[in-house]
């Protein structure tokens, strides 16, 4: 049995069925989803490539409830949240995705902890301090909690980037180009945090991606042209990550 | 979110960028400020004015001649001539007025007064020796007109103590010679400083006997041929007789008179004259508060102005914010809560600096306008607070509803 066939047998979590999306721009109607039908189990690592344009930061916004589909239906959790309304889409957002992007987006002025404190502040917790020093602590950060990112290397807020999407414990964990803007070893070690979240705690990870060697720390490569799905297949053997000097 | 944490939130914002929350608060504190001591100058006119006519005293009824009209066009009232002081002597202890304890007839022109090499143009007002106790003017040195004077048409003068001050220094007016109008007159008596502004002053004026006034001064003359008045002043027995008083007044004198139609005077108390004065006062210090609330308007204005430049610079910090899951709502209150404590920081600030102005200006002489006193109200200050809040709210609430309506994705994209 094939790695695939057996993710379709696990719970299926993230449902796509012949979703559009259509953009207005001006007079023309650009559509940069064109009839995806995809499906993501529960605990998948899988990789989304394409070159730009392709249509996956789209369909990356579409799963991440960023944004809703023109047409066809979005299933996540056993929930159509295709057709939510804005707010009704941030709790969604709030509870169940994490966002890791490639260009960190942390807020300059606030320090690290505050960063990772900010999804706790839009939820109805407690223990806001705890569960974000937790959380730091995981990415290996709980010694830079007091520092703003100017102060700390792309690697380290791309990692504080990682714990501020940890720490509403999400299902999913999706992370567009995260080692983009990093060197091949600070990508390593994201790439390991990734693997090892997935691995150990369980949670769905989606990589948006050009780099094949990014895309082979994965168990499943699906590749995207033109706003549809061309190619979706198991990867034979994943690359594990090389984790040295992440300071605990 | 607690509202702790969006006043921190806030806090941490407004605090990122000093110099300019500071600017922008700047506006509302001279708004507010300009507030509460523009509105403490007015009140404080208003009551130094309204404690000035109470001290004359309250129980005084004033009697006018009504109105002259020549071919339809009306002069204006008290215009005629048609109240004497033989009105005024049938009103003292008539049967008819039990409720009248003195009356005191007044009969005032305008004069120029030449001592020596000074000279003075003032207010001269022909007097009986009722008129001190009625209008309630001590003498300060010499004596005031007594009935002798008033008998025998005599050319003495009882000096205001401004006038006194003007035309001999700090030299003793008494028994010197004065030239009012061209006549000459002894000086008898200086009256008591009694203190009002440049526009309203009881210190700028000469007294003279009423007989005086009427045959040496004046050109008027009654067909009756008795002098006639200008004001009779009735001082009653008691304040609480007021309506009595005047419904007795009015009889003696329509008696006399013999009407049977309209009245030839009207009768007024001190009570309306102070209301009038009070309303004159009151769009005046309305005019004052609307002036400084303009500038508390354009504050408001800033805040609004940061405030949208605020939100296009953190666009992308919207952004963030909504994908960890911030609704409209959050963003909302965000933005507002800035707005507004920005404004009721300013206001807060503004009402200390207002009372600091208003104690600094109390007593002391604001554009020639005597100030004895400027009246900080608390009730000014709670609006001036509410009013500041009010103004963060509402120019606050425009920028934040464009930050709660940003798209996500759109937002994180903005560079």
């Amino acid at each position: 049995m094939s790695d695939r066939s057996r993710a379709h047998e696990r719970n299926s979590m993230i449902e796509l069925e012949n979703v559009t999306k259509i953009y207005q721009m001006g007079n023309l109607k650009v559509a940069a989803l064109n009839g995806v039908n995809l499906s993501i189990g529960e605990g998948e690592i899988v990789a989304i490539m394409g070159r730009s344009g392709s249509g996956k930061s789209t369909m990356m916004n579409v799963i991440g409830c960023l944004d809703v589909p023109t047409s066809g239906q979005y299933i996540l959790e056993g929930e159509d949240v295709g057709q939510l309304s804005d707010d009704r889409l941030a709790v969604v957002r709030n509870r169940k995705v994490g966002f890791v992007f490639q260009t960190y987006n942390l807020l300059a002025r606030s320090t690290a902890l505050a960063n990772v404190e900010l999804p706790l502040l839009y939820g109805n917790g407690k223990d806001h301090r705890r569960r974000s020093m937790e959380a730091l602590d995981r990415v290996g950060l709980a010694g830079r909690a007091g520092h703003r990112p100017a102060e700390l290397s792309g690697g380290e807020q791309q990692r504080v980037g990682i714990a501020r999407a940890l720490v509403k414990e999400p299902t999913i964990l999706l992370a567009d180009e995260p080692t983009g803007n990093l060197d091949s070893r600070s990508s390593e070690e994201i790439m390991g945090i990734l693997q090892a979240l997935n691995r150990e705690e369980g949670i769905t990870v989606i990589i948006v991606t050009h780099e094949p060697d990014i895309a082979g720390h994965t168990n499943r490569v699906v590749s995207m042209r033109d706003g549809q799905v061309i190619d979706d297949k198991a990867v034979a053997n994943p690359r594990q990550a090389v984790v040295q000097g992440i300071e605990r | 979110m607690t509202a702790l944490t969006i006043i921190r939130t806030a806090l941490a914002s407004l605090g990122a960028n000093k110099l300019r929350a500071g600017l922008t608060l700047l506006g509302i504190v001279i708004g507010v400020a300009a507030v509460i001591s523009l509105m403490a100058i007015g009140r404080g006119v208003q009551q130094t004015i309204t404690e000035r006519i109470q001290s004359l005293g309250t129980n005084l009824l004033f009697i006018r001649p009504g109105e002259t009209s020549t071919r339809g066009v009306g002069g204006g009232q008290g215009s005629a001539a048609t109240l004497t002081i033989d009105d005024a002597y049938a009103l003292q202890g008539s049967p008819f007025a039990p409720s009248v304890a003195a009356v005191a007839p007044e009969l005032s022109t305008s004069a120029q007064l030449v001592a020596g090499r000074k000279n003075t143009s003032t207010t001269v007002v022909g007097v009986t020796p009722e008129y001190q106790f009625v209008r309630n003017f001590p003498v300060e040195s010499g004596q005031f007109i007594g009935p002798g004077h008033v008998e025998s048409n005599a050319m003495v003068a009882v000096l205001g103590s401004t006038v006194a001050e003007d035309l001999y220094g700090f030299r003793s007016p008494i028994g010197q010679n004065v030239r009012i109008n061209g006549r000459q007159f002894e000086v008898i008596g200086v009256l008591e400083f009694k203190g009002g502004s440049r526009f309203f002053s009881f210190d700028d004026r000469v007294m003279i006997p009423i007989t005086t006034a009427y045959y040496r001064l004046s050109s008027q003359r009654t067909a009756q041929g008795s002098i006639s008045v200008q004001t009779i002043n009735v001082q009653m027995q008691d304040v609480g007789v007021i309506n009595t008083a005047m419904g007795e007044v009015a009889t003696v004198l329509r008696l006399r008179h013999r009407i049977t139609g309209d009245d030839d005077f009207t009768v007024t108390n001190q009570q309306e004259t102070i209301e009038a004065l009070q309303e004159a006062t009151n769009s005046f210090v309305f005019f004052l508060g609307a002036i400084a609330g303009i500038s508390l308007l354009v504050g408001g204005i800033g805040i609004m102005n940061i405030m949208l430049v605020s939100v296009t610079e953190r666009t992308r910090e919207i952004g963030i914010r909504k994908a960890m899951g911030a609704k409209r709502r959050d963003i909302m209150l965000q933005f507002v809560s800035e707005a507004t404590l920005l404004s009721l920081g300013g206001g807060g600030v503004g009402v200390f600096l207002g009372w600091l102005l208003t104690v600094f200006l109390n007593g002391r002489s604001v554009i020639g306008s005597n100030l004895s006193q400027t009246a900080f109200n608390a009730d000014i200050a709670i609006l001036a607070l509410a009013v500041s809040a009010g103004i963060g709210l509402f120019f606050g609430i425009y920028p934040a509803m464009r930050a709660a309506r940003l798209h996500p994705i759109e937002a994180l994209r903005y560079e």
